[in-house]
């Protein structure tokens, strides 16, 4: 079982690029790291790898958690199961007309393609009213029928969706026992187990999500189960949900759809952790990479979680996630001037190939990281291209020719300009995740990770008025550091749609000690150890008339009904600034977080003991000079992370290098490192 | 056009920052209106705007990405109209108006103005545009099909200070909730209004505070010249040239005749000039469209084509038109207009598609089903004691075009709005939806066909209600481009006790009594096709018959794609003769 003494627990995450993966020994303390390529065609071979290049062996392993991309990307690449649809007659056409949506705003052109294609939806006759009444009993000889032709059509996976059954199931459980009997596999979903609240077509497509790479994760995580245990491995392989939880692997595939944006996820969860030992239990987390960058918020340690997913156009998935908000812009990101001369940066990639200019593979045109070398903040001897060596002339021209010239600057002026578009976008996103939810940006702490978060994170800081940077041991692994921490966690929705002033108050407690009951019945299933089971509770509610719900937390089971109105009206105020005593409360949904608390793992030994130096000085690699925003070019002393004295102090301007990324420290900024291995940096000299 | 930039005065970076500062500003107010609002057309249909405006001339400085289409451009003549009235401003002070007249669209859209001061000064306007759900008038919701008078339409105001200093005018209030429907609800729709406002104030004054008034006041300047630049650089790859297109709204709904959009496009260098001045006079029913709203759907339309040009004033200086007076879209007071925010729009934006594809194939589309497909449904609800308005909008194809075929069921050229879930209306109203379905060979013919309208049923289940329509394309479906076939029409059909009903003007009618039991059908228009139908590829219109987009004999009557069987197969060798039989004749 996972927290065996008698080995190590790996997390291993698997990115775009890279599989990475962190193992902790509970006793002896020792961390072991390794970053692997990832292997596309099938991810087990990158995990087997990992665990090889850390000098770990499976059979001595206590646990391993795995977070996969596996589910994501079938579903961005639409290599998915062929899936079948039975639902209510006259509605087989909802997942195809979606919305009423358009790709973007303004233009009329572009494509969709629904999940299921219309000849695998059949209809069944069969009604329920909004209020769970049945208007049509159900044909139960059509769903045979429906699922019989389903099964010659080649169908690998079925849903079963139905109109209103998130507030009466029955219709769909007696369709999804008929259709068990006959399918020849497990993969039967029904619409209301996957998410019981209301709006067909975010439930129906949540659902079709779940059946379509259900084959898909089954297939995978059990080959690779197979891999590891013919390997020796001898305890519970655990998988990385969106929630930030993680679940068995023998149960993931129940609902696949629940491991869809685990990355963005343990990335939360780990800075979350990291925080709250810290003492920084209110983070905004900036993971920059490649291509895009993540924003996410905790509050007192705890993530924000949402169901408002669009994964890609006309695809939303509402079942609870951490809420990550995506912006197109990484390191890969190409800066250039738009008609009216104006400087953008992104959304256009270099991706990994061509790559920036930097990295030799054929790059032309300037991007966020060539400004970033050639100002001096990444080292030029750790990125221009060994195989096809790049000169700093090459970038400096390319500079010059798209984006200088047609600005009137030199080489160096556009580099600037273009690192402080680019974080000036990247602040935006943040704003838009805190201002924009009603939370001010100066009460947190900014998580900076990823390889390209340390570079820009004190810059970001200054510029939202955050006074606190905490960069993390790893920054680089911090997803694998994710799955190693994350508990098991379960998330349960059911609606109920009721004015505050005749809501059976009874029922909001069945309902949440349902929801509870569940949860502990799925990690009994597990098998899982736990130290302890924690419970979150949340209520949307909204004003009647309104469409929109504002999520508020419960403190238990026994909430009463002046509770709910006052926290209600508290969360409102915040928001909006409007009290309407005039218009009843609403309890759209209730939302029930079912957490297994795994045992806690020793962070401190992130950053090993030796190979330390006695004083900062000692960790001087170079001093080179390197362009701020605040007083152009500056001698400036770089520094290795891994040298760096327990406790050390230090002054910005500075550079600080460890093995997968580079941290910059500003004019101004003061750093100390604390305990568990983190840099805490003091904005403009604040104290700490 | 670059050594011109090069030579202003602006580092680019301070630009750009507080170009995406302003966008953000309008961001949030867009925001906060939708997720504090009651109306559904606001909060699921996101029919509404926010912007910033010139403390003078009210030009357009900034605007919500998110916000309403048919809403670019008009605000600015609503705010220059409250402008030239306003007197004794002070902070916290808000306008509101809906006079359609005075830089509006139809009643239902009624927008809050607000002066911005910065240190105890102007320094702009800012405002926001809510459809609300109803403001009176002869028909619950407001579309009238019969209105031939403005006062007919409901309660018209001129621009008040509803907030005075920050205070609401207890009086004024009481007019209005005292002329509307289901007024107990619109006091929230009201606070989320201003409140927007609110919030937009505050995040514009730490702009202000950050990069100082002269800063801001100079960046506004130059990205007004900078937009005006990049919609010139656009226009300049159209050919030169003078592009005729047209299009027809079915009938004004008080008489039965087409009215008609004649549309010439000059393109000379980097202009574009519009002239509208053939188009029919002025009609006797509310499809007549205000000067605001004709000029806003040339702007929507031309952003539809060149999405990536940023919205501010100067996006619209290289736009000329005409007034096309004494013809129905420039209508003034007492004309009906509640059709042409949702329709006429709708048409105008068609004719400049229309015209525009002859002249850059590779850009643009056949015309998109282009109707807002409103249908409202007002009763009383014996069982829950109350009366209630339900909207329906619709959507329907879009239009091939070069990249591809159309989508289905897409939202209106004007609004971008979401349908609102069968199961949220089932939950408000006593109504059930017993279909709701594609409109199978709706989209027209062509190399690339037309997206797919959409169909539904409702049936009224206790009560009595009232159904009212303001709908087009019943008569001409959305034209195809380049030898591609139109798009399928809309129909309405009501069952009443048993008997079939069609309104006489097809997509028009008003105050159809229904009672329990009686449905009420709609079906709406596909898009145009693109391109000769013949040219598609065989395959392809195999996959739509097996999808039942279209039959076997629509196969073969539309495309020359011969296929029968069960499941259908491809019949190539009779295909091969049939199109190249079809191609041989005149």
């Amino acid at each position: 079982m996972t927290g065996d003494a008698s080995g190590s627990i790996v997390g291993v995450d698997v990115g775009g690029t890279f599989t990475d993966l962190i193992a902790i020994d509970p006793v002896t303390r020792g961390v072991r790291v390794a970053k692997v390529p990832t292997t596309v065609e099938n991810q087990a071979f990158g995990v087997l790898g990992a665990i090889a290049a850390s000098g770990g062996d499976p059979a001595t392993l206590s646990g391993i958690v795995h977070g996969t991309t596996t589910t994501t990307n079938a579903l961005l690449e639409r290599k998915i199961a062929k899936c079948g649809l039975i639902t209510t007659r006259g509605f087989r056409d909802s997942l195809e007309l979606g919305r009423r949506t358009r790709p973007t705003p303004y233009g009329l052109t572009g494509q969709f393609r629904p999940l299921i294609p219309r000849e695998l939806r059949l209809e069944v006759p069969e009604r329920m009213d909004a209020d769970g009444n049945v208007v049509l009993p159900l044909d139960e000889a059509a769903v045979a029928a429906a699922a019989k032709a389903l099964i010659a059509l080649d169908c690998e996976a079925v849903v079963i969706h139905f109109l209103h059954s998130y507030i009466n199931g029955a219709h769909e459980r007696r369709a999804g026992e008929i259709v068990r009997g006959m399918w020849p596999n497990s993969y039967v979903t029904l619409g209301s187990a996957i998410l019981s609240e209301y709006r067909e077509y975010e439930r129906g497509v949540t659902a079709a999500v779940n059946a379509s790479v259900q084959p898909v994760l089954h297939r995978y995580i059990e080959r690779l189960g197979n891999e590891l245990k013919a390997k020796g491995f001898r305890h519970e392989l655990l998988v990385m949900q969106g929630n930030g939880g993680t679940v068995s692997s023998r149960i993931v595939a129940e609902a696949a759809v629940n491991t869809v944006m685990s990355g963005p996820a343990s990335g939360v969860m780990a800075a979350a952790y990291t925080g709250r030992q810290a003492g920084y239990p209110d983070l905004i987390t900036y993971d920059m990479g490649g291509t895009s960058s993540d924003v996410g918020l905790i509050l007192g340690g705890v993530p924000r979680v949402s169901a408002e997913l669009e994964l890609e156009y006309a695809m939303p998935i509402h079942v609870p996630m951490v809420d990550v908000h995506t912006i197109g812009a990484g390191g890969g990101s190409i800066a250039h001037i738009d008609d009216s001369g104006m400087l953008r940066v992104g959304p256009e990639s270099a991706g990994a190939k061509p790559g920036p200019i930097c990295y030799g593979r054929g790059g032309t045109r300037p991007t966020i990281t060539d400004a970033n070398l050639f100002l001096g903040r990444l080292n030029p001897k750790g990125l221009l291209a060994v195989d096809s060596p790049v000169s700093m002339q090459t970038i400096a021209d390319a500079l010059k020719r798209e984006v200088g010239v047609k600005l009137g600057l030199d080489a160096e002026g556009s580099a600037a300009a273009i690192i402080r578009v680019a974080n000036d976008k990247m602040a935006g996103a943040v704003r838009m995740v805190s201002l924009a939810k009603g939370h001010d940006p100066r009460d947190f702490a900014l998580f900076a990770f990823g390889g390209a978060g340390p570079l820009h994170a004190a810059a970001l800081a200054r510029e939202l008025g955050i006074p606190r940077l905490l960069i993390p041991a790893r920054p680089g692994i911090t997803n694998a550091l994710g799955c190693v921490v994350a508990d098991l966690r379960h998330d349960y929705v059911n609606t109920i749609n009721k004015p505050l002033p005749v809501l059976d108050m009874d029922l909001v407690k069945r309902t949440l000690e349902a929801q509870i009951a569940e949860g502990r019945a799925t990690i009994a299933r597990e098998g899982v150890a736990v130290e302890a089971i924690e419970v979150l509770h949340e209520a949307d509610m909204q004003f009647q008339g309104q469409s929109h719900i504002l999520t508020v937390s419960l403190p238990g089971v026994d909430v009463t009904r002046e509770a709910l109105v006052k926290a209600f009206a508290d969360t409102y105020w915040k928001r909006f600034e409007v009290s309407l005593p005039e218009i009843r409360p609403v309890l759209v949904n209730l939302h029930t977080a079912v957490i297994g608390r795994r045992p806690t793992l020793p962070l401190d030994a992130l950053l090993p003991s030796e190979g330390r130096a006695a004083t900062v000085e000692g960790a001087l690699v170079e001093r080179r000079k390197v362009w701020f925003s605040e007083g152009g070019w500056q001698e400036t002393a770089v520094y290795r992370r891994e040298k760096l004295p327990p406790g050390a102090k230090f002054a910005g301007p500075a550079i600080v290098e460890q093995l997968d990324c580079t941290i910059v420290i500003e004019p101004g900024d003061r750093v100390e490192a604390d305990k568990y291995g983190n840099l805490v940096v003091s904005i403009g000299g604040q104290s700490t | 056009m670059n050594d011109v930039a090069a030579k202003t005065k602006f580092d680019p970076v301070t630009l750009a920052v507080i170009e995406n500062g302003l966008q953000q500003v309008c961001n949030e107010m867009d925001l906060a209106f939708v997720r504090a609002a009651f109306s559904p057309v606001i909060s699921e249909a996101l029919d509404r705007s926010d912007g910033i405006y010139h403390r003078s001339t009210g030009e357009l400085i900034a605007q919500g990405e998110l916000g309403l289409p048919v809403f670019v451009g008009t605000m600015q003549f609503g705010a220059k109209a409250v402008i030239d009235r306003a007197k004794n401003l002070k902070p916290g002070d808000v306008y509101i108006v809906n006079d359609p007249y005075l830089g509006g669209t139809h009643l239902m859209d009624v927008r809050f103005v607000k002066p911005f001061f910065y240190k105890g000064e102007l320094f702009c306007w800012l405002s926001n545009t809510g459809h609300w759900p109803d403001t009176g008038g002869m028909v619950p919701g407001g579309f009238s099909a019969n209105a031939t008078e403005v006062e007919q339409e409901g309660l018209r105001l001129p621009p008040v200070k509803l907030f005075k200093e920050g205070v609401m005018d207890e009086e004024i209030l009481s007019i209005i909730l005292s002329n509307i429907r289901i007024a107990d609800q619109r006091i929230g729709d009201i606070k989320g209004q201003a409140a927007a406002l609110a919030i937009g104030e505050k995040r514009l004054t730490d702009l202000l505070d950050r990069y100082g008034k002269d800063t801001v006041e100079d960046a506004i300047g130059e990205l007004k010249a900078r937009a005006a630049r990049l919609m010139r650089a656009r226009i300049a790859t159209i050919p030169d040239g003078t592009y005729y297109g047209e299009s027809y709204v079915d009938s004004d709904g008080v008489v039965d005749e087409p009215l008609v959009i004649r549309l010439t496009v000059r393109k000379e260098g980097t202009e574009l000039y519009f002239d509208l001045s053939k188009s029919s006079p002025p009609c006797r029913g509310p499809m007549n469209s205000v000067i605001a709203t004709t000029r806003s759907s040339i702007y929507l339309a031309i952003k539809h084509i060149f999405p990536e040009v940023p919205i501010n004033a100067g996006t619209f200086d290289p736009l000329h038109i005409e007034d096309p007076k004494g013809t129905f879209l420039y209508a003034e007071y007492p004309r009906p207009v509640s059709g042409c925010a949702a329709e006429v729009s709708q048409r105008i934006a068609e004719a400049v598609f229309n015209a525009l594809v002859q002249a850059m194939p590779d850009k643009l589309f056949a015309a998109p089903a282009g109707t807002s497909g409103n249908l409202a449904l007002g009763g009383y609800d014996p069982e829950r004691k109350r009366s209630y308005i339900m909207y329906v909008i619709s959507g329907g194809g879009y239009g091939g075009s070069a990249v591809g075929d159309g989508i289905s069921n897409g939202c209106s050229t004007i609004g971008i709005s979401k349908t609102t879930p069968i199961e949220v209306m089932e939950q408000y109203y006593p109504v059930l939806f017993e279909e709701y379905s594609l409109h199978e060979g709706s989209g027209g013919a062509g190399r690339t066909r037309g997206g797919f309208g959409v169909n539904y049923r409702i049936k009224l289940r206790r009560g009595q209600a009232r159904a009212s329509m303001v709908m087009d394309h019943g008569r001409t479906g959305p034209r195809g481009a380049l030898g591609g076939n139109d798009g399928g029409l809309n129909t309405v059909r009501v069952q009443r006790s048993g008997k079939e009903y069609t309104p006489p003007h097809l997509s028009k009618d008003q105050n159809i009594e229904i009672g329990p039991g009686d449905t009420v059908s709609v079906s709406t228009p596909g898009g145009g096709g693109f391109g000769d139908p013949l040219a598609r590829a065989p395959d392809l219109v195999l996959a739509d018959v097996q999808r039942g987009y279209y039959s076997a004999q629509q196969a073969q009557a539309k495309f020359g794609v011969v296929i029968a069987g069960t499941p259908p197969a491809l019949d190539r060798t009779a295909t091969e003769r049939l199109r190249a039989g079809a191609t041989a004749r005149p």
